[in-house]
């Protein structure tokens, strides 16, 4: 992939009559980061950046023109792949676009186990985040202690839908499965587990000093900027916006449940910066949890899939529904002309605007605070590139 | 090394030829041994930080290659040693065959004056201490010149941060010796390590305020130089593959590695001559080799407790950046290392002999210290085991 | 002000090129004339009382059978909560619209990619350019009636039986 928009090397004048050079830089698709196969064209002089130049398209998968071949419900396994780590929402995010489309409700028990899905979802999402964070910036203790959390809810999903990544779990009308006997309990004993964990991981890196020092006024967003630039989600709610799909444009049964949302206050540095967005994600794990044990008590009995035809044909017109996904809320865009396959399909997802952001917000910035950004704006490739 | 040297030569046993053969024979021996030892030292150091690391992260670590993996590391040297030797084309291929050596020379040079025990050290300079000081700043010309040979702007980034860490580190390090050399007035090791006594009391550590802020001072600022987190932005991992030695791969990087490690030793047995009394012990037997033995013995798990406090040090603090390196440097470490110093000299002055009341004082709130540090790894422990032993299929 | 008037505000300052109907739904849709769509935006980002301040998403819309391509615009107001869908068309044989990625940054991004996938051009554009494809792919992948090329850079992507390597 050419970058021929990018001058290289230029070789300037200094007051002084000596010349000097910024150093082009290749941040690889591969490197030992685990946010995924992106590339960044760093203009830098010495250690702090001029620009650091995104280049995405390395995990471009054309899932959205598959969708136009493979149908509506062939699609829904198609969607976990968008966002690998937290994919259930994006199932209901698929989901709820088709279900908009034709109208059909799903049952109140489907809607219950869909939430309870998306929740240990967004919390293994953000597990990986926080501790994909510790590592770049040099911690790798707190990674395997996240990782050992997020097998165990691994192992809950598992028992719901048989996968542990990419999970499949919903299906347009409600969910494919019901929940198995002794799955409240075993939910339950989790949480019990895990709530003071989540205290323990803050005493562990959150408040270390040197992990303050490395994120906190590191690439401030102000509120303005992160709203012209269409951030969602944790990097939104972390410069300072309250404002949460589930709680202002709600969907599904988020009404019944109470929880807060957690937004940047600025503790440790100014409202926006690194270590804010990182603080909104420690912090809504705590607020996952709520919405799971209020869920979990109170399901209740009914099924969980509503009555879809098997060739599934919506009436035609276009549906945009967001989804409080765990990088931000995920736009589903489908068109459809009658038949049974959608006509486009377009996602509009959290960590493409985050990559988009990362040139403006790059300028100054030390190598070393890029790879910090880019684990606080938790990106993942498969959302960018689709 | 020079009375073994000696002896042998006087007593003959070297078949009457000529002194310099004689000397340079006893060396290549010594230097031979001393190879070995630090080779399995090191070894065994990387197996015992994977497993340390492993247990912090609540995982195994490498447990099979030979009891409890003990032998990992002959393995790993061996599948380095097997590797296909690559020089990447554009390199410089002289320099970037010759960066490792350096590096090894410079490493391996300081453990001619590591005191092992009374008349246990290989040549004890009278300069001892600057000597070790001077040798391994050699580390860092093999650093810098991976870092260029390697034709990558990533590993030439690296090299430069390490060169500039190593560097300014060193000023409160020497700074914090001086503090010690103060009170023994003699640079060689085994006169710093007489001056003090096998009792805790005695050890420089507690003599007074100013060299207990020494000790930690010197602490941190070896770790800095042996390039060890929080310090180890040269070889961040997640930026930069391997900072200076990206490009490199077989023995080649074997060697840089076993350097890393054999200086994690070099720290602690640095910092336990100066401070911590080096291998005395109380003179519990007239049997000289039992009272070497013992000696040799309790230099060693002093210094190996500090590499062991390194790994933990590594396993949970993050990397600090190259700016923030620099000022924690600059702005703090060397002006509290100037202001220790100016105070040490003025304890010196007051006391020639040292205090022992200060002694046995600062000894106790060092055992205080360790105790209300074990309570709080207990009450951790308590807390933790319910989570070590839950079953998430009951 | 709620949609309807802001609707009627677009109608009375702009006229003709904003369409008369809106279309009621979660998110209404309003017709506009493709050429004016970035001056339209604009009005809506900096109007008090509309304050559309977020671009929430940008689809571009092959329809082959109108031998036109629709672009969809849906706009967010954070500060007054209300929404709003714009549906600018463009015809198919040389799609070409105003770009508004100086009314709201992310369309920068978001313009990019409809013009790998679909090819419409946007005029005022600080650099278009491919984002997803490769620098030197040929065609718009998301169009009806793209067809994939036999070879990219001499790998084949035709294959007689999918048993066969």
């Amino acid at each position: 992939m050419s970058t021929n928009a990018i001058d290289l090397d230029i070789v300037r004048e200094h007051p002084q009559g000596l010349e000097t050079e910024e150093m082009t830089l290749n941040m690889g698709p591969q490197h030992p980061s685990t946010h995924g196969v992106l590339r960044f064209v760093v203009k830098a002089d010495g250690e702090v950046m001029r620009r650091a130049i995104p280049d995405i398209g390395y995990l471009h998968r054309s899932i959205e023109k598959i969708a136009e071949k493979v149908g509506y419900h062939g699609f829904m396994p198609y969607t976990d792949r968008v966002d690998y780590v937290s994919a259930m929402q994006c199932n209901q995010g698929w989901a709820m676009a088709c279900e908009a489309l034709a109208g059909i409700t799903v049952p109140r028990r489907g809607e219950y186990c869909r939430v309870i899905a998306c929740e240990f979802g967004r919390i293994a999402s953000h597990l990986l985040s926080v501790g994909a964070t510790g590592m770049d910036i040099g911690a790798v203790t707190p990674f395997t202690h996240a990782i050992r959390e997020r097998e165990y809810i691994n192992d809950i999903l598992e028992e719901l839908c048989g996968a542990r990544l990419t999970f499949n779990f919903m299906r347009i009308g409600g969910c494919a499965w019901d929940l198995p006997p002794g799955f409240t309990r075993r939910a339950i004993a989790f949480l019990d587990r895990f709530e003071p964990l989540i205290d323990e991981f803050n005493e562990l890196i959150s408040f270390n000093k040197i992990y303050v020092e490395r994120l906190a006024d590191v690439a401030v967003i102000p509120a303005e900027m992160a709203i012209a630039y269409n951030l969602v989600g944790p990097n939104l709610r972390g410069s300072g916006v309250r404002y949460d799909v589930r709680k202002d444009a709600p969907y599904s049964v988020y009404p019944e449940f109470e929880f807060d949302v957690p937004v940047g206050t600025g503790e440790r540095g100014t409202v926006g910066d690194s270590y804010d967005r990182y603080m909104v994600r420690m912090r809504e794990m705590k607020e996952s949890c709520k919405i799971l044990r209020q869920a979990l008590a109170g399901v209740p009995e009914g099924p969980v899939v509503a009555k879809v035809p098997r060739t599934f044909r919506p009436p035609a017109g276009e549906a945009y529904v967001r989804v409080e996904a765990s990088r931000g809320d995920m736009g589903w865009f489908v068109v459809s002309d009658g038949s049974a396959f959608p006509y486009r399909v377009h996602i509009r997802t959290g960590s493409f605007a985050a990559m988009a952001v990362i040139e403006e917000i790059s300028r100054g910035l030390m190598i070393a605070d890029l790879v910090a950004v880019i684990a606080t704006l938790d990106i993942v490739a498969p959302e960018v590139d689709r | 090394m020079q009375q073994f040297a000696d002896y042998l030569l006087d007593e003959g046993l070297l078949a009457g030829m000529p002194k310099s053969l004689g000397y340079v024979l006893v060396v290549a021996f010594f230097a031979f041994v001393l190879l070995n030892f630090i080779m399995l030292v090191a070894g065994v150091t990387s197996w015992l930080e994977r497993r340390v690391w492993a247990r912090i992260q609540s995982r195994i670590g490498p447990n099979r290659v030979g009891p409890q993996g003990a032998i990992q590391w002959l393995a790993d040297g061996i599948k380095n040693i097997m590797k296909e030797d690559i020089v990447p084309t554009a390199a410089d291929a002289p320099l970037f065959k010759l960066a490792p050596y350096l590096a090894m020379i410079g490493f391996f040079g300081a453990w001619a004056c590591v005191p092992f025990g009374d008349g246990l050290i290989v040549a004890d300079l009278n300069v001892g201490v600057l000597y070790i000081t001077a040798v391994t700043g050699l580390v860092v010309v093999g650093i810098l010149m991976a870092g260029w040979a390697s034709n990558n702007k990533w590993a030439l980034l690296g090299g430069i941060r390490s060169a500039a860490q190593i560097v300014s580190y060193e000023i409160p390090a020497a700074i914090a010796v001086n503090t010690v050399i103060l009170l023994t007035g003699t640079l060689s090791m085994q006169g710093i390590i007489r001056a003090q006594g096998w009792a805790p009391w005695n050890w420089f550590l507690f003599d007074n305020p100013f060299t207990f802020v020494a000790f930690f001072l010197f602490f941190v600022a070896l770790l800095a130089e042996g390039n060890r987190t929080p310090f180890d932005l040269p070889e961040a991992e997640s930026e930069l593959v391997a900072g200076a030695f990206t490009e490199y791969s077989g023995l080649r990087s074997l060697l840089f590695f076993l350097v890393e490690w054999g200086n994690l030793y070099i720290v602690g047995a640095l910092c336990t001559s100066l401070f911590l009394g080096g291998w005395q012990v109380p003179a519990f037997t007239d049997n000289g080799f039992l009272l070497g033995l013992a000696q040799f013995v309790v230099f060693f798990a002093k210094s190996y407790f500090l590499v062991f406090v390194a790994m933990w040090i590594r396993a949970t603090l993050p990397r600090v950046r190259v700016d923030q390196l620099m000022s924690v440097c600059w702005k703090y470490l060397v002006p509290i290392s100037f202001v220790n110093l100016l105070g040490a000299m003025l304890w010196v002055v007051a006391f020639p002999n040292g205090w022992l009341p200060m002694r046995l004082g600062m000894f106790l709130f060092g055992v205080m210290t360790t105790l209300y540090f074990l309570m709080r790894v207990a009450f951790h422990l308590r807390r933790a085991r319910p989570l070590m032993t839950w079953n998430p299929i009951a | 002000m709620t949609i309807a008037e802001i609707h009627r505000l677009l109608r009375e300052r702009l006229g003709t090129i904003v369409s008369d109907d809106l279309r009621d739904a979660e998110w209404p849709l309003c017709d506009v004339r493709g050429q004016s769509i970035a001056e339209v935006c604009a009005m809506l980002r900096d109007e008090p009382g509309c304050d559309f301040d977020c671009l929430s998403n940008l689809s571009a819309v092959d329809r082959k059978s109108d031998d036109a391509i629709e672009v969809y615009y849906h706009l967010f107001s954070y500060r007054h909560r209300h929404r709003l869908a714009l549906r600018a068309t463009t015809p198919r044989p040389d799609p070409i619209l105003p770009s508004v990625a100086q009314v709201w940054p992310i369309a920068n991004w978001l313009e990019r990619e409809a013009f790998d996938l679909l090819g419409v051009r946007f005029t005022g554009h600080p650099d278009l350019r491919r984002i997803l494809m490769p620098e030197d792919w040929v065609g718009h992948p998301l169009r009806k009636d793209f067809v994939e090329p036999d070879e990219y850079h001499g790998i084949s992507t035709r294959r007689e039986s999918l048993l066969k390597l």
